[in-house]
């Protein structure tokens, strides 16, 4: 037995390595697994489809339903603006907060504190009730008079007051967002822009922000996801967004089950597309990694350059 | 009122960075404690010293990264960060402070290009930004200054993409781009490989022969002793001992330098 441990000395024992079998090992857990998930998910789908209550041709009914496409209009008209408002207020506030001054950066962290703190349907009851605090706004100067006055009702519509809440409540997460972006371009490449000659808003506009993008994109993405969903609690103060309408729908028609599956296919929908979005805008901004896809680089090295486009 | 500073404060007529007891302390730690340097128009003075020595904190002074907390600082007989009026330093808006930081080009150890712009658009930026030069003009400068620095045919690569050296190549052109007056070194070669190094003293040369005023901050004893027209050993945040690269280095007066040299030889 032991001589033939050395191939050498028994040419027998000599085998080349690629006639060797390997038996693989046996994993019975992952087997037992994966039957149990087949399992159930038959029985989910059995479920959905042979259960009547899912009723999936009147959902297959009200999908493209006039009122259904109105609210879901409203619903991406909302994100779209809340989410823009909310980067631009976010970004001012992450500036603040990195600032020279003790003052502003006091006042962006309490920004940040209340407007996270406070759950979002609380904060837009509360603006859509703004008329009970204050009756009316209005603009007196001395020697002129009231330049202008208007009450609170009149423009604190639904719509105006859900874009409010939800933007100042955005605005408090992406605040930070931008704020961990702004931290992580390292300080020498601000000092390198200074040592250039670039004052203090070219260095913010030019070299921190662009930069800081490739850190706010992913989280701003998921973001905008929730920020989608959250447009849903304006039902409460009925602004008709796509929950609202279905709402609407089925409080005449109690068909309730059809019509929240036709709200979760639209919301599933537009999630999915804004995936994609930010699948793309990443690669954008991820484009000096050298591992991003970016159309702009594949053009500039055709021509050679940009310098005279900018 | 348009006396130079220069011969109000003593120093000689082509000093472009002039120092007289620059003091700096971070809170209760005092960095510098009178750092006294004259730097003629077109030489070279490189400063050594051990790490922690205030070296790279007075380069910093030098273009107001940081501010002095006492002293005098002159960059072509003006102080920097300030303007002098009836005997009282008025510290300079910020536009103004970026005209004299554009005057005055600074290199890092890190070389801190920015790592979201091609060579070319790191080069081309403060010229076009600060100074509103051309976009056409101002390529053609980026692309006469990466044939100086050998690198014309990764114009249109990300820093990234770059070794060490190629980067700090970079740095030193697109410091040059500003067209500077004097350019500050701080430690250009201490992050690279070994074999890096030769490539950025070489540039480095080049440019002093031009004639450029650089004030370097550095290990290369070498180099010092080469393209160097005068020597400053720091340490405790004052000039130990000055004077020609070749003499200092060959024979140390005092016994810091000579000890700290023995060190790095």
């Amino acid at each position: 037995m032991d001589t033939s441990r050395h191939p050498d000395a028994n040419s027998s024992a000599a085998l080349a390595a690629d006639d060797l079998i390997v038996v693989p090992r046996r994993q019975y857990g992952i087997w037992i697994g994966t039957a149990v998930t087949l399992l159930m998910a038959f029985f989910i789908v059995q479920a959905f489809v042979q259960n009547p209550a899912f009723a999936w041709d009147t959902a297959g009914r009200y999908l493209f339903h006039p009122q259904i496409m109105r609210g879901l209009g409203n619903t991406l008209i909302l994100t779209v603006i809340i989410m823009a408002l909310a980067i631009v207020v976010g970004t001012i506030v992450a500036i603040m907060r990195v600032s020279r001054s003790p003052i502003l950066r006091a006042f962006a962290s309490a920004y940040v504190w209340f407007f996270r703190g406070v759950p979002a349907l609380i904060q837009l009851i509360f603006w859509f009730n703004l008329a009970l605090l204050v009756r009316e706004f209005s603009l007196t100067l001395p020697f002129v008079g009231t330049v202008f006055s208007i009450r609170t009702n009149d423009f604190m519509t639904p719509f105006f007051s859900a874009v409010v809440a939800l933007a100042l409540c955005e605005a408090g997460y992406m605040a930070e967002i931008i704020r961990a972006g702004i931290k992580s371009v390292p300080p020498g490449q601000s000092e390198a822009a200074s040592a250039l000659g670039m004052p203090y808003r070219m260095i913010l506009k030019r070299i921190v922000l662009p930069q800081a993008m490739r850190f706010v994109v992913p989280p701003t993405g998921n973001e905008a996801i929730n920020l989608l969903k959250m447009t849903s609690l304006v039902t409460f103060i009925a602004v008709d967004d796509l929950f609202y309408s279905a709402q609407a729908i089925y409080a005449r028609t109690f068909e309730t089950i059809p019509l929240l599956i036709v709200v979760a296919f639209w919301y599933l929908t537009v999630v999915s597309i804004m995936s994609v979005g930010q699948y793309m805008l990443e690669s954008h901004f991820g484009r000096s990694d050298g591992t991003g896809f970016s159309v702009g680089r594949i053009l500039r090295n055709a021509i050679g350059l940009r310098g005279a486009a900018s | 009122m348009t006396i130079d500073p220069r011969s109000r404060f003593g120093a000689p007529e082509d000093a472009m960075v002039f120092a007289r007891n620059v003091r700096k302390s971070f809170g209760p730690l005092e960095v510098l404690k009178g750092v006294d340097i004259v730097v003629p128009t077109g030489t070279v003075a490189c400063i050594i010293g051990p790490s922690g020595s205030g070296k790279s904190t007075f380069l910093r002074c030098i273009n107001h990264l940081e501010k002095l907390t006492g002293g005098i600082l002159l960059v072509d007989g003006e102080f920097v960060g300030y303007e002098l009026r009836q005997d009282k330093l008025y510290e300079l808006k910020d536009v103004d402070l970026c005209k004299q930081r554009a005057e005055i080009g600074m290199l890092f150890q890190n070389f801190n290009l920015f790592s979201h712009m091609t060579v070319l658009e790191n080069i081309v930026e403060a010229p076009m930004r600060v100074r509103r030069t051309p976009a056409a003009e101002a390529r053609q400068d980026a692309v006469r200054l990466l044939e100086r620095v050998g690198l014309v045919d990764k114009i249109n690569s990300y820093p990234r993409e770059l070794s060490g050296g190629q980067q700090q190549r970079v740095a030193i052109a697109r410091a040059m781009a500003m067209k500077p007056k004097v350019l500050l070194f701080d430690e250009p070669t201490s992050a690279l490989d070994p074999e890096l190094v030769g490539e950025v003293l070489q540039v480095m040369r080049d440019l002093a022969q031009t004639g450029m005023t650089m004030v370097v901050v550095t290990h290369e004893i070498g180099f010092a002793r080469e393209v160097g027209d005068q020597l400053l050993f720091m340490d405790e945040g004052v000039v130990v001992e000055r004077g020609d690269p070749r003499e200092m280095i060959a024979n140390p007066k005092s016994p810091r330098t000579a000890e700290f040299l023995s060190r790095v030889l």
